[in-house]
């Protein structure tokens, strides 16, 4: 078979994949050229399925919250919307805590959309380049009339995932098999990602701590990463947010803003 | 800059220097701690996500009886109670709730 007649095939072969309403294409045929309906029906179960248990295994604490049977259900529709645009199913499920978040029968849980943000952050982590985290001794080295003009590079695994609602605690609970006590979903929380060498964290940040971290980790250089923080919360603590992120390993190195 | 407080570079200089301290009382590992604490960890496994991610779909799934059309009927379909939601409370009172609201 040429590459375009294959190309073809495939193009062909998987364009009922994800509507279970529709027949299997003709071209799908069995032994001495009879239909091949049902045969076409596991195949096309499996892709479903197996992308179903991809969404389970990236979001575990969010299959946990919702029950099983839950989550499959929302799972499915959005396997059936968003069929993977890569091999990679580390990769698939992106768009699952966007999903989520506007999905009708999840609304009474409003804060499980940022779980999801924390848990994909998580694998993103996990999954980052690795290198080398800043040393303290590199910041220990800057004269301090050039603090305020430091800039930042970010670590490639760093994440910051905001929420109005108590996401960090919720995933925390659930991201194993320990029992969950009472939360109130009522208080803001935002998540730091980092992972050093092999063990992802997810760590709870300060008030202001979110805007300072993202905001150093797209370049804005510290001084005015530090005015931007106190302006959000009037306790903003600079030097342990300071000391914070780089135990937390989020940035890899430090340069001069003129640099 | 949207921000109206400025930091200066003495309040800068102070915490940098606060930091600093916290993260040396935290005692850093010696080169040879941090490359025995490396060893003592399992090689990283590339390109394997989570456990059984890449597994070819066993059990139920291997089976064509999830293909019909009536496993998920929208609104027809049943909502189980069987996560930890209802552990959860929102501002107003309201817990967490896998009914159709």
């Amino acid at each position: 078979m040429s590459l375009e007649r294959g190309l073809s095939y495939a193009a062909a072969f998987a364009s009922a994949l994800l509507d279970p309403a529709r027949l299997a294409p003709q071209i799908v045929t069995g032994p001495n050229g009879k239909a091949a309906g049902k045969r076409y029906d596991v195949y096309r179960n499996n892709v479903t399925v197996s992308l179903i248990e991809a969404l389970a295994a990236i979001y575990p604490a969010v299959q946990r919250l919702t029950g099983p049977d839950f989550f499959r259900a929302m799972a499915r529709f959005h396997v059936r919307s968003t069929p993977p645009t890569t091999p990679l199913l580390f990769d698939y499920g992106h768009d699952f805590p966007a999903f989520i978040a506007q999905y009708e029968h999840a609304r009474s849980m409003p804060w499980l959309a940022d779980v999801a943000r924390i848990e994909r952050a998580w694998l993103d982590a996990y999954h980052a380049a690795d290198a080398a985290p800043l040393r303290p001794e590199q910041l220990a080295a800057v004269a301090p009339e050039r603090l305020g003009d430091l800039v930042f590079t970010p670590h490639p695994a760093a994440r910051v995932v905001r929420s109005p609602f108590s996401a960090v605690t919720i995933f925390a609970a659930n991201r194993d098999t320990s029992p969950v006590g009472r939360i109130d979903a009522g208080r803001p929380e935002d998540a730091l990602v980092t992972r050093m060498e092999f063990d992802v964290v997810v760590r709870h940040l300060p008030p202001g701590g979110a805007v300072f971290a993202t905001s150093l980790m797209s370049g804005v250089p510290l001084g005015e990463a530090a005015a931007l923080a106190l302006a959000a919360a009037a306790d903003f603590d600079i030097a342990s947010n300071i000391a914070g992120l780089i135990e937390a390993g989020a940035f890899t190195s430090i340069s001069s803003g003129d640099a | 800059m949207s921000a109206k407080i400025a930091v200066t570079t003495l309040v800068l200089a102070g915490a940098m220097s606060t930091a600093l301290a916290t993260l040396a009382a935290a005692g850093p590992l010696t080169k040879a701690e941090a490359e025995a604490a490396m060893a003592a960890k399992k090689e990283k496994c590339f390109g394997v996500a989570l456990k059984g991610q890449n597994d070819c779909a066993a059990g139920p799934g291997t089976t064509c009886q999830g293909t019909s059309t009536v496993d998920f009927q929208g609104n027809a379909w049943k909502f189980v109670q069987g996560g930890t939601c209802t552990s959860i409370e929102l501002p107003g009172g309201k817990k967490g709730s896998l009914k159709p609201v």
